[in-house]
């Protein structure tokens, strides 16, 4: 690559025609394009991911260990959470705020159009070398993936091999593209909206995402101070988590939580946003209390980083800390309340139908609501000593990160597909998809709350005989959860390929907001000049 | 936030396409991977060379274009805001990325070193308090001398807050386009700069051939070293940015009007400053 080059090229005003093929995608600068690479990337991810874990579940049909030696469990197990949450379900959010967040508020691009394109295309590399020292590993070289858990707590991860190397190179990656995104999100809201949209008017997916944004502003980068830690500790000789140089391994717990609560809300935040919009079109009603979703959204903001040590009541805490933490945690619970009341009293009394988007956001509801009560129950200091550490904190986290989270997505995915792509997906397979993953995604979890609090531990490849029934129903609505994926990706797939009947501008009966007065598919520079709202 | 911005019409800057951002993305895949292999005994340390090549030739290539772009007239006020915005809040993070350490500093010296007294295991001498100069016969804390903060430490505050003040006396001449001055202010900010990182790497020395004191030195080591050494970083990356945007001005390319770069680099050294700050009192002095 010489210089010269530098200055020949670098000009704009050939705005339209960029290249093509292949080039288009590695050097774009368009908000749609990197929305698209975000959304294929997480679905990908999602189906490795999700095959990581079937192969836990496969050894979890039985107890005694079958087909799947600790050393390994312990790798498929962290990597399995890790790319769920950094590389499935954060790039889905990044990919609709990429997609949505300029048509909704009226503006022609992300306002960092370059800075857009790097943030993805760090992910791809972060994945690899999440990745590659468990592929290498079933090949027989190294020692294999990190194997600490997703929370690579020490003295485990200070001690265990190269994974857990690679896992904090590939964190650092993904968190410097997660900053980045996040910049250019809080600048696109503030900088960008069309003349006279203020912020009292965004759109409620853009309020989520500005929360979600200042999270990652906040935190990532003491994940990122934790993580270099460690691997100093590793292998340069410091002694952070170290007790014999004064350090303390419970100081990573709170480091890490420190941006690992946030992170649950940093998941979220934009699926609140945007299941409004999903319960308003389909009730054919107008969003019920949109003011109180706001301070709900900033109050669950604030207050998730004040709330991080009810990861680790059992390690040990004065007993002040114990309270304090106890009561600002379920504090939380107030506003979420409030978001919960606003969702369903929007679709109160509307005049309903049940479109496979409305069908998914409805069962978010239902399920995260499970999943938010039963994290009310761990709050609670006393009873935390009984189920911390046990399956029912893995049937909790999944109520809310795969019916919260992926059922969210998905929800968001169906309603959006038809304005990206110009063509109806298959309402048929829809349907056949959300009941598929409904029943089975309960069949999977709901066991676990019970054998969890019957005591059985998480993160064990074996287990006791008495949890045998309810680990056979959970493995088997596993493998049935992940196949009922494939008719997503094939549904999806076929969508994008132009299959499907046109979709008109506005695709939903009820649809609102500016995204839906553009053709679909947009065309591919929009908003310019902007809208004006009144 | 005010909600007024006058456009409408006129329609934003997005660049085309651009093969930096991709490239930039493989520079830094190459050099975290030869990073891993190398912390692992498996690459030689050269092997992160063309990583961090990669990284150095994009830097200077997208700059560049930006550079240029501005220089052609592209950017209004409504980018402007957009650059301003993304700089205050990167500055943020970095804040973040330096409260992890300082919360991991307080951590130790509050809680975890006191607590280890109650458990007895360190080693007999043990005493529980900060600094956690070493008396005892210990792997992990060998006996050193804890730095100062009085000598060089005292002379580097005073040379950043020095600092302080000509970025921003060129920061006023630049308001009153007076470009002697400015090119004065910004001269003497990179010479403090660049003065102070000597005197820093004087201290290492110091602390490393006659104090004993290791990045291996206990937690105190740790805290000392990972701290000041991220802020010395951040000074040199800080001191670069006001030397170039210093090459600039000297070609003629800021005004009263614009000079969004001038001010990131100014707001950056603000920081990089006050972060010294905190490292002076909670790492040299108390
Ligand atoms: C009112 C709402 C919630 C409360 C009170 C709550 C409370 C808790 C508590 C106390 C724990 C620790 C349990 C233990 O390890 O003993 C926990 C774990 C967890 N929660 Fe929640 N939670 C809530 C909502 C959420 C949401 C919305 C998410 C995700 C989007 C989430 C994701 C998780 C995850 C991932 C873990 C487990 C982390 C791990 O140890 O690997 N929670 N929750
Ligand atoms: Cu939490």
């Amino acid at each position: 690559m010489s210089t010269g080059s530098i200055a020949a090229h670098g000009h704009d005003d050939h705005a339209h025609h960029g290249p093509t093929g292949l080039a288009r995608w590695l050097f774009t600068t368009n908000h749609k394009d990197i929305g698209t690479m975000y959304l294929m990337f997480s679905m990908i991810m999602f189906l490795i991911g999700g095959s990581l874990i079937l192969s836990v579940r496969a050894e979890l049909f039985q107890p005694g260990i079958q087909i799947i030696q600790p050393e390994l469990f312990n790798q498929l197990i962290g990597l399995h959470a890790l790319v769920m949450i950094f590389a499935a379900l954060m790039p889905a959010a990044t990919g609709f705020a990429n997609w949505m967040l300029p048509l909704q508020i009226g503006a022609p691009d992300m306002a960092l159009p370059r800075l857009n394109n790097w943030g993805f295309w760090l992910l791809p590399p972060a994945g690899t070398i999440l990745l590659m020292p468990l592929v290498l590993y079933l090949f027989g070289i190294g020692t294999g993936g990190a194997d600490a858990g997703w929370t690579l707590y020490p003295p485990l991860s200070a001690q265990s091999g190269w994974g857990i190397d690679f896992a904090i190179l590939a964190l650092h990656l993904m968190g410097i593209s997660s900053v980045m995104g996040s910049i250019n999100v809080v600048v696109t809201i503030l900088n960008m909206r069309a003349p006279g949209m203020t912020m009292m008017k965004l759109p409620m997916f853009a309020w989520g995402w500005l929360m979600t944004a200042f999270l990652l502003i906040a935190t990532i980068p003491v994940l990122a101070g934790a993580i270099t830690m460690l691997l100093t500790d590793r292998h340069f000789g410091t002694h952070f988590f170290d007790a014999a140089g004064g350090g303390d391994p419970i100081l990573f717990q709170h480091l890490f939580w420190f941006f690992g609560h946030p992170e649950v809300y940093i998941l979220l935040l934009p699926i609140w946003g945007f299941i409004p919009h999903i319960l308003e079109t389909f009730a054919r009603k107008p969003m019920y209390g949109y003011k109180a979703q706001v301070w709900s959204l900033v109050c669950i903001a604030a207050l998730s980083v004040i709330v991080w040590a009810h990861h680790f009541f059992t390690a040990g805490m004065p007993v002040q800390a114990l309270i304090y933490f106890m009561y600002s945690t379920m504090s939380i619970s107030v506003p979420l309340a409030v978001l919960f009341f606003c969702w369903i009293a929007t679709i109160w009394r509307g005049s309903m139908t049940f479109e496979t988007p409305m069908l998914f956001a409805l069962g978010f509801i239902i399920l995260f609501g499970i999943g938010g009560l039963t994290g009310l129950v761990l709050a609670d200091v006393a009873a935390d000593a009984q189920y911390h550490h046990s399956y029912f904190v893995v049937a909790h986290f999944h109520y809310t990160l795969f019916a919260g989270g992926i059922m969210g997505v998905m929800a968001g995915v169906y309603y959006w597909l038809p304005k990206m792509t110009g063509h109806m997906y298959s309402e048929k397979l829809g349907k056949a998809h959300f009941w598929l993953t409904v029943i089975s995604f309960n069949l999977t979890f709901m066991p676990q709350f019970f054998v969890g609090l019957a005591g059985m531990p998480r993160r064990i490849p074996d287990y006791a005989l008495q949890f045998t029934e309810f680990n056979v129903i959970s493995t088997i609505g596993a493998f049935a959860l992940g196949l009922s994926q494939l008719i997503f990706v094939y549904n999806v797939v076929t969508t994008w390929r132009g299959k499907g009947e046109k979709a008109t501008d506005g695709v939903w009966e009820g649809s609102k907001g500016l995204e839906w007065q553009l053709s679909s598919p947009p065309p591919h520079h929009s908003w310019d000049p902007q809208p004006v709202i009144k | 936030m005010s909600d007024s911005h006058a456009h409408g019409a006129s329609s934003y800057y997005v660049p085309s396409h651009s093969h930096y951002p991709f490239t930039l993305a493989l520079g830094l895949f190459a050099l975290a991977l030869a990073a891993v292999f190398n912390m692992n005994g498996k690459v030689p340390g050269w092997a992160m060379l063309p990583g961090a090549a990669v990284i150095i030739y994009v830097v200077v290539g997208w700059f560049g274009d930006v550079i240029r772009e501005n220089r052609s007239g592209t950017f209004k006020g409504w980018e402007d805001r957009a650059f301003r915005l993304g700089m205050l809040y990167f500055i943020g993070s970095e804040v973040m990325f330096f409260a992890a350490f300082f919360g991991a500093l307080f951590y130790v010296r509050q809680l975890a070193v006191p607590d280890l007294l109650s458990f007895d295991m360190l080693y007999p001498t043990y005493e529980g308090s900060w600094p956690l100069a070493g008396k005892g016969p210990s792997d992990a804390i060998p006996a050193f001398t804890p730095m100062g903060a009085w000598g060089l430490p005292a002379l580097n505050t005073g040379l950043l807050l020095t600092s302080g003040v000509t970025v921003t006396i060129a920061h006023w001449a630049l308001l009153r386009d007076n470009r002697t001055w400015l090119i004065l202010g910004l001269a003497a900010t990179v010479l403090l700069g660049a003065a102070f990182m000597a005197c820093q790497a004087v201290e290492y020395h110091h602390a490393y051939t006659e104090l004993g004191l290791t990045l291996g030195s206990g937690v105190y080591g740790s805290t000392f070293f990972m701290l000041t050494g991220f802020h010395g970083l951040h000074v040199t990356i800080g001191a670069i940015i006001l030397a170039v945007v210093l090459g600039r001005t000297l070609k003629g390319h800021f005004s009263s009007k614009d000079h969004f770069a001038f001010e990131a680099a100014a707001w950056y050294w603000h920081f990089v400053d006050v972060v010294w700050l905190g490292l002076f009192v909670f790492v040299y002095w108390l």
